[in-house]
């Protein structure tokens, strides 16, 4: 025996003591879906391209949105981000500005050229209507499927409310044209000056295979209010249309619009940008229940515009609105008051809602309309086998993200139609909320503020309002995601395990547990900042 | 306009309070983060599950290792630490590693540096180390000694705060009211009494010896700069870590870390640095915290929330706000990001 004195055994390794065997519980990584990403309308994995521009690496972050929104400098401008108010950060500071970074990765696209390509072709035609948010969002994710699409436009230009409703001075013609265009150069036939009459017919005429519907809705509505003649009257939608096709409307002295919604604040806004001396804005109910987003009304404010709340329009007579005051009920609805006063105006605009003209689809069958929109099952299929429907024209909150969201869903059931199967979507992730977090290991960081266009120069002309990041700041924004319930390799777990059972895989790559020797303690789930680690049961 | 500027301009999403970080620089992440750490205790070790001593243990001999170039030689004292890791012929330490007995720790490591110093092998580093009760109790006088010589070794007090491998008894380190086998919780101050005990780290720094600082497992980039701090001077040096120890204190084996983080934001665990007799530095807290979130985690606290115990809760209080005012733990706008 050749040991040394007073040993008897041969020294050995305590690996080959397999303290995994303890554990009643083992903690295994997973992928969490984060508040952001769930209450996408278009569906994007925000947290997702975050994680990229964290890095710098915005080129990645643009594919990243493109797989699910073709609109990223559009998106960042007009979206009403509804990612942000469901943003975990909010209960720490404030929300991520996600709409901020979107528009700085949109914007550093377009300045690049960055484009994705087109599938292989499938040989398969489809037929699209709209070239608004909803349609080209279909076309862009049909072409990346290999199909051949024909958007059909009655409009001389292509986007729909994109360019005839959201004014210049908030999304920039050239912007959209730029995002327009790299959808084109996937091979998207857009056909301008072309106005569908009868579905049913130009589909067989030109043998498509299948039809995506995106009408939106065009059809400016009005309150039928008694008129002396005196004030002309208006409806927004043509109001804005007339802008963009720059047949200036007659918007002078005096204007009042009618409504309490975004359009009736882009028409406020923009007929100060056309030299009006006031600009009143008045609405049925009370200010907080404005369906307006507030930072529009807000930026209205700032630019002037005037609020008359709690008031309906009676009727006009002798250049005077006769308007009629309201209180709020105790069911939180206007009730009148029979008191009236005078308001002076020159012009009044009604911005009260917008139809849908669907009498293209009369010879269509099995078409269910129902409240003036048409019914879409969760396939975005209507009720005519091929046809499938999306953005203001279906049940929807109408906006572009959720437009933009129905072209995506119709673009994989139509591709999964065309391919004789039904698609089915992934499950979806557990979520990510906010007790989740380990909120001790991130670093305090204030939210940047986006540069914003002094007033005078807004209440002057068209220039875009809200300025972009800067790419320091754009940067600085991203990483104040928390990346909620998706590692962001921050090797926490790694370090923190006392038995040394987590192995490192290298960047991008992540970790994995050594099971032979994890006990189970759980310490690796209690100190991941981002909550994407859980304990689940042994079978024992 | 350049937002950026207006802010904390080195920004890393999770800062420098997780173990790395993949928007870090390599060189400011822990030695803990990067794939070849050495590892010096290895898997396979008997400590419980979630223990704090065989985390802080690895936690600082790798970055001794990492300041040493692997030259290092480390001195054990009897208890959990030498017990989980060493149960014969199997180890789990990757790394030259004696035991003697339970109270020598120190004196052995003065013989190893000694010895090295007489073959001309400066290069090579000792460190001694134990628990709580081996080194602020029955290993005491060592120590002591080691540095009224100022032996060049660096002493790391594991503290879990009692005997917890022979059962849970008191030590000197075992705060005031704690349930321990021998202090358990009857009569009207139940638990560990108040007013005796003894503060190690200040007992050392008045031994004038070069370096001497308290640590902590739920801040790692703290622990691994004071281990490289300390492995940059020669003497005489301290470091006693605070580690919880579940099965001793009653709390969830997933716990340890917050347990650490809230005992050092409500002033329990006051962290800080000293050379040669002097208080050179202290950790502010960050989110400063009352006592009884800490306290009410483990079961060894449990008797003072009890009723008619409010008495003994306000004094822990009194003594955590105590430590606050002497070390001067609170600084406007906390976070050092
Ligand atoms: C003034 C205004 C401001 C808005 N601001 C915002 C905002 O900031 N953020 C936001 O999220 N949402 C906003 N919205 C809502 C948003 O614009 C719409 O929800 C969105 O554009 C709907 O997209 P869509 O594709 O369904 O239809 P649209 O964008 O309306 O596009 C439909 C297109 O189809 C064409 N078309 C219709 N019928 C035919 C036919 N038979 N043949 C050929 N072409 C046809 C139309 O000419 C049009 O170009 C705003 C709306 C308005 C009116
Ligand atoms: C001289 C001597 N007395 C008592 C013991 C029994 N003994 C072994 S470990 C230990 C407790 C160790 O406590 P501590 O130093 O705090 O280390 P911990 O186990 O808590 O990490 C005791 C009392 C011993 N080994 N030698
Ligand atoms: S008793 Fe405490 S110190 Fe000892 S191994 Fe268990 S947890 Fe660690
Ligand atoms: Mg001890």
């Amino acid at each position: 025996m050749n040991k040394p004195f007073a040993i008897t055994l041969d020294v050995g390794t305590s690996l080959l003591n397999h303290t995994g065997s303890w554990r009643t519980e083992r903690p295994v990584y997973v992928d969490r879906l984060p508040p952001c990403n769930s209450t996408c309308p278009a569906g994007e994995n925000i947290q997702g391209w975050l994680f990229h521009a964290e890095e710098g690496n915005y080129e990645q972050a643009f594919y990243t949105i493109m797989e699910d929104n073709p609109f990223p400098a559009v998106m960042g401008r007009v979206c009403y981000h509804t990612c942000e108010t469901a943003c975990n950060r909010t209960t720490l500071d404030d929300p991520v500005g996600i709409n901020a970074v979107e528009r700085f990765i949109g914007d550093e696209a377009l300045r690049h050229g960055w484009n994705v390509e087109a599938g292989e072709d499938s040989g398969k035609k489809v037929m699209i209507i709209g070239s608004g948010p909803g349609g080209l969002a279909a076309a862009y994710h049909l072409r990346r499927k290999g199909h051949q699409v024909t958007v059909f436009e009655s409009a001389p230009k292509a986007g729909g409310m994109l360019r005839y409703g959201i004014p210049k001075y908030r999304l920039p013609r050239e912007k959209l044209a730029g995002e327009i265009g790299r959808i084109e150069k996937l091979g998207a036939e857009i056909r301008l000056n072309s106005p569908v009459s009868d579905v049913a017919n130009t589909m067989k005429k030109e043998g498509f295979d299948a039809c995506f519907l995106g009408f939106g809705a065009h059809v400016g509505q009005q309150v039928d209010l008694p008129n002396d003649g005196s004030v002309p009257v208006h409806d927004a939608v043509t109001v804005l249309r007339d802008l963009e096709n720059e047949q200036l409307p007659d918007l002078h002295g005096n204007v009042v619009v009618y409504g309490g919604g975004n359009t009736a604040f882009d028409v406020a806004r923009s007929a100060t940008r056309l030299g009006a001396l006031n600009v009143t804005v008045v609405y049925r109910r009370d200010r907080d229940m404005m369906p307006a987003h507030h930072e529009e009304i807000h930026e209205a404010l700032e630019e002037g515009v005037q609020i008359a709340c709690l008031r309906t329009i009676k009727g006009i007579s002798d250049g005077q609105l006769e308007l009629e005051i309201m209180v709020t009920g105790d069911d939180k609805m206007p009730q009148a008051t029979g008191q009236t006063e005078m308001m002076k105006a020159d012009v009044l605009v009604q911005a009260v809602g917008q139809g849908v003209d669907l009498s293209p689809i009369a010879n269509l069958q099995g078409i269910v309309e129902n409240r003036g929109v048409i019914q879409v099952g969760y396939d975005m299929q209507t009720g005519c086998a091929g046809v499938f429907a999306g953005g203001d024209m279906v049940p929807s909150p109408r906006t572009v993200t959720d437009a933009i969201g129905h072209g995506k869903k119709a673009a994989k059931n139509i591709d999964a139609y065309l391919n004789g199967k039904i698609y089915v979507a992934p499950e979806k992730h557990d979520p990510a909320p906010y007790e989740e977090l380990n909120t001790w290991y991130y670093s305090d960081a204030p939210r940047s503020i986006r540069p914003i266009l002094d007033v005078a120069r807004r209440q002057s002309g068209f220039a875009e309002v809200v300025g972009n990041l800067d790419e320091k700041t754009a940067q600085y924004e991203s990483r104040r995601c928390m990346s909620c319930g998706n590692c962001l390799e921050c090797d926490n777990c790694y370090g923190v395990c006392p038995d040394n059972a987590v192995l490192k895989l290298g960047p991008g790559k992540g970790f994995e547990f050594k099971y032979d020797y994890c006990k189970g303690c759980g310490m690796c789930v209690e100190e991941c900042p981002c909550g994407s680690i859980e304990m689940v049961p042994e079978d024992i | 306009m350049n937002q950026a500027e207006n802010q904390k301009v080195r920004f890393y999403q999770t800062g420098t309070y997780t173990v790395g970080n993949r928007l870090l620089d390599g060189d400011i992440r822990t030695v803990q983060a990067s794939s070849d750490r050495s590892n010096s205790l290895d898997s396979g070790h008997r400590a419980c599950q979630g223990c704090g001593e065989a985390l802080g243990a690895r936690y600082a001999i790798d970055a001794a290792m990492r300041e040493t170039n692997n030259q290092l030689i480390a001195c054990n004292a009897t208890g959990c630490l030498e017990v989980f890791t060493t149960p014969y012929p199997e180890t789990a330490w990757q790394m030259p590693w004696i035991h003697s007995l339970f109270g020598n720790a120190a004196a052995v490591a003065t013989g190893v540096a000694a010895a090295m110093k007489v073959k001309g092998r400066q290069d090579v580093r000792v460190i001694a180390q134990g628990g709580d009760g081996g080194t602020t109790d029955i290993g005491f006088g060592c120590l002591s000694g080691m540095f009224d010589r100022n032996d060049d070794v660096l002493y790391i007090c594991y503290d879990n705060q009692a005997y917890m491998n022979t059962g849970v008894q008191r030590s000197s380190a075992t705060p005031p009211a704690a349930r321990t086998a021998t202090t358990m919780p009857v009569g009207p101050e139940p638990g560990n009494q108040f007013g005796q005990g003894k503060n190690v780290p200040l007992v050392a720094l008045a031994h004038n010896i070069p370096y001497v600082a308290t640590a902590s497992v739920h801040d790692l980039h703290d622990l691994e700069r004071k281990v490289k701090k300390a492995m940059s001077v020669r003497g005489s040096r301290y470091l006693q870590i605070f580690v919880p120890c579940p099965l001793g204190w009653g709390s969830k084996p997933c716990d340890t870390i917050k347990l650490a983080r809230m005992a050092t934001e409500c002033g329990l665990w006051p962290m800080f640095e000293g050379e040669y007799g002097e208080i050179t530095n202290t950790h502010k807290l960050r989110r400063p915290s009352k006592v009884d979130g800490y306290l009410k985690l483990q079961r060894r606290f449990a008797h003072l929330f009890k009723p008619g115990q409010e008495g003994q809760l306000a004094k822990m209080q009194d003594l955590a706000d105590t430590n606050i005012r002497k070390f001067q733990l609170l600084e406007e706008g906390s976070d050092d990001e």
